[in-house]
């Protein structure tokens, strides 16, 4: 299961923060900035596996990330989950976003906070991973992009 | 590809200000957002935000508001919620959002629910119509919505009313929608197995569904039923599954980087090694299939490698088969030997499970588990002491411990800012102190004590105080096992901050820390650390200190003899308490106030600088330069029983310096350019303590005053002092000291090592032939931190005859002989006091006491006292009572001295 998925800048500012456990709110905040805190401080070079911070879970959840730019895109599972496995989902997320927004960039992120959302949505669904499947990802999200078409020519 | 997400996302500063990315965007939002990244502080974002949620308050009340307008206001809500304000009250209209809006209104009122609502919220309730009806709509958005909500966040006793609509969908026409209810009805097993008992039958339909997908995602449910009952009779199915997969029969679709869907082959592994585990005949079904994934995941691509980790692990669960362990065991070295960090990762984690059930495999991989050890990365380090742990045996147990406990040391020091709460943190340094100990980096502590001193007083008292009480706690229980580390680490938080406890009576602490001092076990090092802690809290309770300092009076240890001295000198002197040990004085702001003089616990004085004894102001160092601070400080647990024991004994004698035991530097012409060695006054501070660079750099004269001054006041000497700070391994001292205007500077012998790595004494003897009533002084501290670079740091004192004074023990004859032989003589009447029976007596013993005489004998109304100026001339005094005042007759074969200790007299019986 993941059990979050968290989305932040090279400034620890939250991009897109999605939970699919119970949090406080304040609890949450903290499990942001202590990630935050974890990932930043790797280098490059090191692995993009991290034991989980002891704020979700302990010693059965793990946060694998991958660090683009200026984002830092991080899962946080549980030992029931690939770490390779998620690593590419990770991927394949990012280069949804990419096709989706033509070049995706921190911005899209900030701007369409909900699109990305929705993208989400489709790959993840309550924690479990519902598509890996790229065009499958991006169709569906066409599909409702139509929608929004419509109702844009219809005024 | 991620190659072009990178250089994109490099560009964004450019495009924020052209916009030409994000077409599109709502007026409010994208002024929100800009004047957010505009800000500098979080006060400001906060204000910003808090107007911001106003102004949304009263447009989501308006009811000139449109949908439109409300489906922007719920994307700016979720904004501020998502950098953690709350935004509670526009819950409600998502909820309207989501009952009442179009496709479009509805898609955000859900997101927004998903986001902001968990399951047991009352809220919810609201929804569940709406989702029942989107459940039956033929929009095909909105069956997806309501399954991806349900999936989502659904409170768990409505499961039931929505159960029958999600169970239809599996037979919909369309496999999104099938998908969707498959996860909706694996997340209501998760949450309410007993609701999908009789659908077992359906999922089974699911794993068969002509869509892969689909299958894939029934494989989800699979995965957890197995773990509960078996399923032993679908292994076929799953190995067919497997092999069509393996064989690429799936649409090309379904490849990612021409693997053939790797998570589903993921999934397809592990419920094979669960169904194959402990069962022969089971894993006999698989062997060939995972012969065949482990021949064909030979692609170099990331998902690859995750296959076959799944395969070598499934191997190494089913009943074993030779040929297929070979192959694994050649995998896993593929793992543990590739320069890709990720894979060495999963190649650790790989030997860990794998050398539960073959420990000989981790032999072939020696080196490069050693090597990993090593491993500037975290999780790597973490991973192989996992694996280690695994492979303990009685021949190797205590090398992987010591490594094990390398780990730990290190630990606290990365986690110590991340601890959620102040009980967590405080008990998990508990855990590390008592079971780390002594073996402890001494970083840790130093870390540890320093988080604790830094912190502002409002913020962090109640971290303070948790750790006074938890301390309290484990003081009451059995003490004799606790490493010493800890107990010092105890000792200074209940010394620095039990004072914030207020519920706890202090004399408790003190009685608590006066048991510890009385244990065998605790180390001479600690107890100076434990009367530390009882020096800063012994305001006010002077008569539990005075006993604790008469019965230490007597230690072998002359370290706590001197202390208890300082102790009891403290305890009896509020002002001077109050001065040396400013209570709750943030650190930073304490400034360096001069000198305490103590008297020695034996014939010289001792003088300490009180900030550098009491290591609450050890900052103060910064005085000279910040860079020392930090070292210093960091240093600061250990300099807690730092002091600089400066001895003075001053001698005036009219032309020459005499200094004992200390090599004479400067004579009555200057300087004298002695070259032979210099003779250590007690002993060398051993080699191994002190760092090399310290006695060159001690034995360098700091600097010559002019000669002209030098000769301006030859009967009035004084002489330097100390030395030898030397902390850590970079610092040394050489001291100057300026008296009345004179300077001479001398060289220090480190004497005496109170404290074997940080500690150094010099005792430098002074002694004063010329007596006068008082006498101030300023010297200055240089210290090197580097080669080459100097710092200095100015203090002052005072000393008065009174400090000089000794007793002078004589026969009663003795005293007669001497009395006449002396000239010059005073005499004064003198205050009696009359409070108690005997007069006379009282009042000797009252100056006795203060002023270190020595009573000789007591004839009638008449006493004969004696004393002596330490090292120098002796003074008689004889008193007799006269009506109510005491006559007092003094004599001296120095003209100033009896006026001197006549003074002292009249002013240690006016303050008695």
């Amino acid at each position: 299961m993941i059990k979050a998925i968290l989305i932040f800048n090279n400034h620890g500012k939250p991009r897109l923060i999605r939970f699919y456990q119970y949090f406080a709110e304040d609890m949450q905040q903290q499990i942001i900035r202590e990630t935050f805190h974890l990932v930043s401080k790797r280098d490059d070079n090191v692995c993009n596996f991290l034991e989980g911070g002891s704020l979700i879970g302990g010693s059965d959840y793990k946060l694998i990330y991958r660090h683009y730019a200026t984002l830092y895109f991080v899962f946080c599972v549980d030992s029931s989950e690939s770490e390779l496995g998620i690593l590419d989902l990770i991927q394949v997320f990012v280069e949804t976003l990419d096709k989706c927004f033509e070049n995706v960039c921190e911005l899209d992120l900030i701007f369409h906070m909900d699109k990305v959302h929705y993208i989400l949505q489709e790959v993840v669904m309550g924690g479990m991973v519902l598509e890996t499947n790229m065009n499958e990802i991006v169709a569906q999200v066409e599909l409702q992009n139509r929608m929004e078409k419509s109702e844009a020519s219809d005024q | 590809m991620s190659d072009v997400v990178e250089k994109t996302l490099t560009a964004l500063p450019a495009l924020f200000d052209s916009q030409t990315g994000a077409a599109k965007i709502t007026n409010r939002l994208r002024q929100l957002i800009k004047s957010i990244t505009e800000l500098t502080s979080k006060h400001e974002e906060e204000n910003l935000i808090k107007q911001e949620l106003s102004a949304m308050k009263e447009q989501v009340s308006s009811p000139n508001t449109t949908m439109k307008q409300m489906r922007e206001i719920m994307v700016r809500a979720m904004y501020c919620e998502m950098l953690g304000y709350d935004a509670s009250f526009t819950y409600i209209h998502a909820i309207k959002l989501a009952q009442q809006g179009g496709v479009l209104e509805k898609r955000v009122g859900y997101l927004a629910v998903s986001l902001f609502l968990n399951e047991g919220h009352e809220l919810l309730l609201l929804l569940v119509n709406t989702v029942l009806k989107d459940l039956q709509s033929t929009n095909l958005i909105e069956a997806c919505m309501a399954l991806t909500v349900v999936a989502q966040v659904f409170p768990k006793d409505m499961i039931p009313a929505v159960l029958p609509l999600v169970e239809d969908k599996l037979s919909h026409p369309k496999e999104i929608i099938r998908r969707k209810a498959v996860l909706a009805l694996y997340k209501f097993y998760l949450i309410a197995p007993n609701q999908v008992q009789h659908i077992h039958a359906k999922f089974r339909k699911a794993l068969c569904d002509k869509d892969p997908g689909v299958m894939t995602s029934s494989l989800h449910i699979y995965l957890q039923l197995i773990r509960v009952n078996s399923y032993k009779d679908l292994t076929g199915s799953f190995v067919t599954i497997l092999k069509q997969v393996v064989g690429g029969k799936l649409p090309l679709d379904f490849n990612y980087h021409s693997v053939p869907a790797p998570w589903l082959q993921i999934q397809l592994l592990r419920i094979l090694s669960l169904l194959g585990k402990e069962d022969q005949s089971t894993s006999e079904l698989m062997y060939e299939v995972l012969d065949e994934s482990l021949r064909r995941a030979e692609m170099n691509h990331n998902i690859t490698y995750a296959i076959l980790y799944e395969c070598v692990k499934a191997v190494y669960t089913i009943h074993p088969k030779a040929e297929l362990l070979e192959k694994a065991a050649r995998c896993i070295g593929n793992f543990v030997l590739s320069p890709k960090i990720n894979l060495k990762y999963l190649g650790l984690k790989a030997l860990t499970y794998v050398v539960q059930h073959d420990a000989k495999l981790a032999l072939q991989h020696q080196m490069t588990i050693i090597e990993c050890l090593d491993h500037s990365d975290f999780t790597i380090k973490r991973e192989t002491l996992e694996l280690l742990f695994r492979i303990t045996n009685a021949q190797n147990v205590t090398v992987i411990i010591e490594k094990m406990l390398d780990f730990l040391c290190y630990v606290p020091i990365k986690t110590l800012t991340f601890a959620p709460d102040n009980s967590w943190f405080i008990q998990t340094m508990n855990d590390v102190f008592s079971i780390g100990g002594d073996l402890l980096q001494q970083d840790v502590p130093n870390n540890f004590l320093r988080l604790l001193a830094e912190g502002k007083p409002e913020e962090d008292d109640q971290l303070r105080l948790y750790a006074v009480d938890s301390y309290l706690t484990v003081l009451k229980g059995h003490t004799s096992h606790l490493p010493q580390c800890f107990l010092q680490v105890m000792s200074w938080v209940l010394g620095e901050y039990a004072h914030l406890q207020e519920s706890v009576d202090q004399r408790e602490v003190i009685q608590f820390l006066t048991q510890l001092l009385d244990q065998r076990s605790v180390s001479s090092e600690t107890r100076v650390w434990i009367l530390s802690a009882l020096t800063k809290i012994s305001e006010g309770q002077t008569d539990l200190i005075l006993d604790l300092a008469e019965s230490l009076s007597s230690s072998q240890d002359t370290v706590l003899r001197q202390q208890a001295q300082e102790l009891r000198h403290l305890s009896q002197d509020s002002q001077l308490h109050e001065w040396a040990l400013p209570r709750g004085a943030p650190w930073d702001s304490i400034e360096v106030a001069g000198l305490i003089v103590f008297p020695y616990y034996d014939k010289l004085f001792l003088l300490k600088l009180h900030y550098v004894t009491f290591g609450t102001s050890v900052k103060t160092f910064n005085l000279a330069e910040p860079k020392i601070t930090f070292s210093r400080y960091s240093n600061f647990f250990r300099c807690t029983c730092i002091c600089l024991y400066i001895n003075f004994v001053y001698h005036f004698s009219s032309s020459t310096l005499i200094l004992e035991g200390v090599k004479r530097v400067w004579g009555k012409d200057g300087y004298l350019p002695q070259k032979e060695a210099t003779a250590p006054l007690v002993d060398e501070p051993s080699a191994a303590v002190q760092p090399p660079g310290q006695h060159e750099a001690a034995e360098r004269i700091e600097s010559r005053p002019e000669p002209s001054t030098q000769n301006q006041d030859k009967q009035q000497l004084a002489s330097s002092l100390f030395v030898g700070l030397g902390v850590g391994s970079s610092m040394s001292l050489v001291r100057k000291l300026y008296y009345d205007g004179f300077t001479v500077s001398l060289r220090g012998n480190v004497v005496d090592c109170l404290e074997a790595r940080s500690t150094s004494v010099c005792h430098y003897a002074l002694l004063m032939d010329d007596p006068h009533t008082n006498v101030s002084f300023t010297g200055t501290v240089s210290y090197q931190t580097q080669p080459g670079h100097t710092n200095t740091l100015p203090f002052s004192g005072t000393l008065s005859t009174a400090d000089f004074i000794r007793p002078l023990v004589v026969t009663t004859e003795e005293y007669g002989k001497l009395w006449l032989s002396l000239s010059h003589d005073v005499k004064q009447n003198l205050k009696l006091l009359t409070d108690a029976g005997d007069p006379l007596r009282t009042t000797l013993n009252a100056l006795k006491d203060a002023l270190q005489l020595h009573v000789v004998d007591i004839i009638g109304s008449e006493g004969i006292v004696a004393c002596r100026l330490l090292s120098g001339a002796p003074c008689l005094l004889h008193c007799r009572v006269n009506g109510t005042a005491l006559a007092m007759w003094l004599r001296s074969p120095h003209p100033a001295l009896p006026d001197c200790i006549l003074y002292h007299c009249q002013r240690a019986l006016t303050h008695h």
